[in-house]
């Protein structure tokens, strides 16, 4: 991450004010401000998986809501068996969600540009019919989960205690991500998507190095659909929808690609401005979209690129 | 037999209809090299203004003429407005402002037509059925096979023999070169937007009879023209034919047969969950052995 004194800022002051939602929310007794926190922190997980992917090493995965659906019914689907130890669900979905992105990325490296968006896609919609298909699974009802999943000496059925828990997580993803761009690794990944033939000459496998990161970045997903199906104590076909994946890069994309920190501007951008609208006009969809466009054509390196000067990410 | 019969026509119309949305987007991509995600909401205004067309007194053919022209009207102000901007940018971009576009055209239709979906009738002189040897096929339904393939080969006539075709597919191959040869390339993008916007007018006008005439339409088929232009190999008018067909009868037939041949091997709730659920993907996973096997699709164009 190479950080701009002004970038340091931005992303200090967004990271203190998702910590000031707690004591601010109780104070001015609004208690949904944690809800809609939760959300936003959780989209920014997700995002963050997606930018490590798509800011450092080139790669516009047009399917990660594939990963968020495949953590989030994975929790649920061993909560409807009898487990609900988190310990146990959490690192299963996270693995589950790895391992189907460490195929499709296997397969999908394959090609590139447009054809890797497209096959991305397809395997993204492979989930979202099955996951409509089964029957077993809710089918396009979704599934409810009966209760939050247990944490020794924690208690998540308390909104607030499950809100710090996934800023914990972001901060985790955050760190691991940071440290992970910074690492030889993360020099190879970020040189894939400069010249992927001198870093075959240097040494390195593109291959490996881009299936690496890409199994990493749909863990993260997992991670955040573990935490979306805790949140909403839901589950639905709709997790893994195309639009969501297009949420998703609308995210990563506002809050700057290649940034990190980024995202977690992005996603709150985005749902507070969701939110904001929806608030003012039933017709808030025109307003975000004529928003989005006039991001995309006008701010290149997204909102935070432009809030936080420019420099190379 | 029959029956296999009828659903091989029914893909075949399928077929048939995402080839005219997969023509307009496959020309776009080669030459321009834009991802339109924004085509879906073409096909649906299409639709919608075909729809309302004939909802006001229109017959029904003049509600398909003012369906495709309004929807090449909507291509014009997009490619002038926003694609055009969008030329040699990042595919990122394009994904992003073609998406917003998505969610203006969803919420400019519901302010317009409201959010029930629209109906549309078929004309009463289609309203039939046709025999054909031992097969009864609604006659609309034929009709709309034949206007499919009446496009195609008029597209391919005029890809393969007019000035135009010559220089949309110059610019599939080098639209550097073709600029520096002095052939005016913005306008021939242009003109192959608004072409593109037609067809996709057309299909979402002729469709209208068999489907609701909803918001979010365009998405669902979108998704389905772009696997089949990415099957048919980006900026092939050919391979989008190909792959256009494939996708309507595997997508069919998949759907017809799968869940009765997996309820032959398996028991029935197994069956049920496993045929339907892979009947739903069947397509994406033709695609994805497709493109394992030949990365660039099945008819590549150029070296671009």
């Amino acid at each position: 991450m190479v950080s701009t004194p002004r970038r340091r800022i931005v992303l200090a002051l967004t990271l203190l004010a998702l910590v000031a939602v707690l004591p601010l929310s109780a104070l001015a007794g609004q208690p949904f401000w944690v809800n809609a926190a939760t959300r936003i922190v959780i989209y920014a997980i997700a995002a963050l998986g997606l930018d490590l992917i798509l800011g450092y090493g080139g790669m516009v995965s047009f399917g990660h809501a594939a990963y968020f659906a495949l953590g989030g019914y994975t929790v649920a689907i061993l909560a409807a068996n009898g487990v609900d130890a988190a310990l146990i669900s959490w690192p299963a979905a996270i693995l589950v969600a790895a391992a189907f992105a460490a195929a499709v990325g296997a397969l999908s490296l394959r090609t590139s540009g447009i054809f890797f968006i497209m096959i991305t896609l397809a395997f993204a919609q492979m989930i979202y019919y099955a996951t409509i298909a089964v029957k077993a699974f809710g089918g396009a009802d979704g599934m409810s989960l009966a209760a939050r999943s247990v944490v020794p000496g924690i208690d998540l059925r308390d909104p607030r205690v499950l809100y710090a828990v996934t800023l914990v997580m972001l901060f985790g993803a955050l760190a691991l991500a940071g440290v992970l761009i910074d690492s030889r690794f993360g020099v190879a990944l970020r040189a894939c998507r400069g010249n992927e033939r001198r870093v075959r000459a240097l040494g390195f496998s593109v291959f490996r190095t881009k299936l690496a990161a890409f199994a990493i970045a749909g863990a993260i997903a997992g991670l955040a659909g573990a935490l979306w199906a805790e949140y909403a104590r839901f589950v639905s076909p709709d997790m893994g929808s195309w639009t969501r994946s297009g949420e998703f890069l609308i995210v990563a994309i506002l809050g700057g690609t290649g940034t990190l920190a980024g995202a977690i501007f992005g996603s709150t951008v985005l749902l507070e401005l969701e939110s904001l609208l929806a608030g003012v006009t039933e017709h808030w969809m025109i307003a975000l979209g004529a928003i989005l466009l006039v991001v995309v054509l006008f701010a290149k390196r997204g909102l935070y690129g432009w809030l936080a000067g420019s420099s190379d990410g | 037999m029959t029956l296999a019969l009828e659903q091989v026509l029914n893909g075949l119309q399928f077929g048939v209809m995402i080839f005219l949305l997969a023509a307009g987007l496959t020309l776009v991509f080669g030459i321009m090299r834009v991802i339109n995600l924004a085509h879906g909401s073409i096909y649906m205004l299409g639709a919608y203004v075909a729809a309302a067309s004939e909802a006001r007194g229109l017959p029904f053919a003049a509600a398909v003429v003012a369906g495709a022209l309004g929807a090449a009207l909507a291509g014009l102000v997009v490619e002038v407005v926003v694609i055009r901007r969008l030329y040699g940018r990042d595919h990122l971009d394009q994904v992003l402002a073609t998406f917003a576009l998505i969610l203006i055209a969803n919420d400019g239709v519901s302010i317009v037509w409201g959010k029930t979906p629209l109906l549309m009738s078929t004309p009463p002189a289609l309203g039939g059925s046709l025999a054909l040897g031992p097969l009864t096929y609604p006659s609309y339904r034929l009709v709309l096979i034949g206007a499919g393939i009446a496009v195609a080969v008029g597209l391919y006539l005029i890809v393969q023999r007019t000035r135009l075709g010559m220089l949309m597919r110059a610019g599939a191959t080098d639209r550097e070169i073709l600029g520096a040869l002095g052939a005016d390339v913005a306008r021939i993008s242009t003109t192959v937007f608004v072409l593109g916007a037609l067809l996709a007018g057309l299909a979402g006008a002729l469709l209208g009879p068999i489907l609701a005439v909803q918001i979010g339409m365009g998405e669902q088929i979108l998704i389905l023209t772009f696997v089949a232009i990415v099957l048919g190999g980006l900026g092939s008018i050919r391979g989008a034919f190909v792959g256009a067909l494939l996708v309507g009868l595997v997508d069919t037939l998949g759907r017809a047969y799968l869940p009765s041949v997996f309820h032959a091997v398996a028991g029935p709730d197994v069956a049920d969950s496993l045929g339907n659920g892979l009947a739903a993907v069947a397509i994406y996973v033709l695609m994805a052995i497709v493109l394992i096997w030949k990365p660039r699709g099945l008819f590549p164009v150029g070296s671009g």
